[in-house]
């Protein structure tokens, strides 16, 4: 039964380069087309706040429309800078504005695919419907 | 950048004129975490009314809903808000969930598709807040990408935030795992079920209006 539910799971890496000139609506497009097809996207840095809410706002237009969508889960994985010195986290951040924050990880999934995503700061855990 | 020249030209004019009236405050944060009942506690402290009905189903609140003019004294202290009561953000919404409450699968349809449009409609009311009380469930995980999301939004539109730690009267509840979670937030753990803790988050209130 359960290797019938994993049957056709596909794992959709999508690297920095791939999106990091695209415009938000380009973004959370090629994102939620990628989910559409039952794909779970592991994607090479993370989506800024306005992309964030724009994909939930763009996910909750699609349920309804789109037959069995129910929506996604999404997670980000970072690294934990709290116990980093001051100089480190400075670094980070001179970084992070220079090139975007593509230290990050970021996860999302149909949520009729993916029922959780469990994380803590080393590892990310995709928990299947 | 607009959003930045738009909030820091409201500051401004605030400090000038002293129109520290009539300030927006929206109630945000995930599903059933509580932010009507918190809202109702105000408003039924303060003007005799509540502002939405409350149910352990999901999404109750499904459009955005206000009270305005609530006058709250606090130390011999006064302030006007507009309290905004916004419907709970989440990634995803299946029917099926309501029917485990007992709701028929007409009404539970109906009630997921109100859903899905009153997250959309509490994302675009963003933007009118001059401040925001984030409302998150103490004994659930605070981790949660939609809580990360909604605190980052804020936190990118400079939106001032106050992180209320509902349910505290619940033998789950954790506030120091809310506290470590966002550490640049003031949190304030209370129970908007039966009162505890209301003068400490009016007290807070206060200071978060403050910032605005």
């Amino acid at each position: 039964m359960k290797n019938k539910k994993l049957k056709g799971l596909t794992l959709h890496v999508l690297p920095f380069s791939e999106v990091k000139d695209l415009t938000i609506t380009e973004r959370v497009k090629r994102i939620l087309s990628l989910v559409l097809g039952n794909k779970i996207v592991i994607m090479h840095g993370r989506l800024r706040a306005e992309e964030e809410s724009r994909l939930v706002q763009d996910t909750m237009a699609m349920i309804g429309h789109i037959k069995t969508f129910k929506g996604i889960e999404l997670a980000v994985i970072e690294p934990d800078l709290r116990k980093e010195t001051m100089f480190t986290k400075m670094k980070y951040n001179i970084a992070k504005s220079l090139v975007g924050d593509n230290s990050a990880l970021t996860v999302i999934g149909p949520a009729t695919v993916v029922k959780e995503i469990k994380r803590d700061p080393k590892k990310i855990e995709v928990l299947l419907g | 950048m607009f959003r930045i020249l738009k909030s820091f030209s409201k500051r401004m004019l605030r400090s000038l004129f002293g129109q520290y009236d009539n300030i927006k405050i929206g109630f945000y944060g995930p599903p059933n975490a509580g932010k009507t009942s918190i809202a109702n506690t105000i408003c039924k402290d303060w003007t005799g009314q509540e502002i939405g009905k409350v149910s352990k189903i999901p999404h109750e609140t499904r459009n955005v809903q206000f009270k305005e003019k609530v006058e709250i004294k606090h130390k011999g202290k006064a302030l006007t808000f507009k309290i905004i009561d916004t419907p709970g953000i989440a990634t995803k919404i299946d029917y099926e969930d309501f029917l485990k409450f007992g709701l028929k699968r007409k009404d539970a349809k109906k009630r997921a598709k109100e859903a899905t449009q009153g997250i959309i409609e509490s994302i675009k009311w963003l933007d009118d807040m001059d401040a925001v009380v984030v409302v998150l469930d103490s004994a659930e995980n605070p981790y949660s990408q939609v809580n990360i999301t909604i605190i980052g939004n804020l936190a990118a539109r400079k939106i001032p935030v106050l992180v209320v730690a509902n349910k505290i009267d619940l033998r789950k509840a954790d506030i120091k795992k809310i506290e470590s979670a966002f550490p640049e937030y003031d949190v304030v753990g209370i129970s908007a079920k039966d009162g505890t803790n209301m003068e400490e988050f009016y007290e807070s209130l206060f200071k978060l209006a403050k910032k605005v």
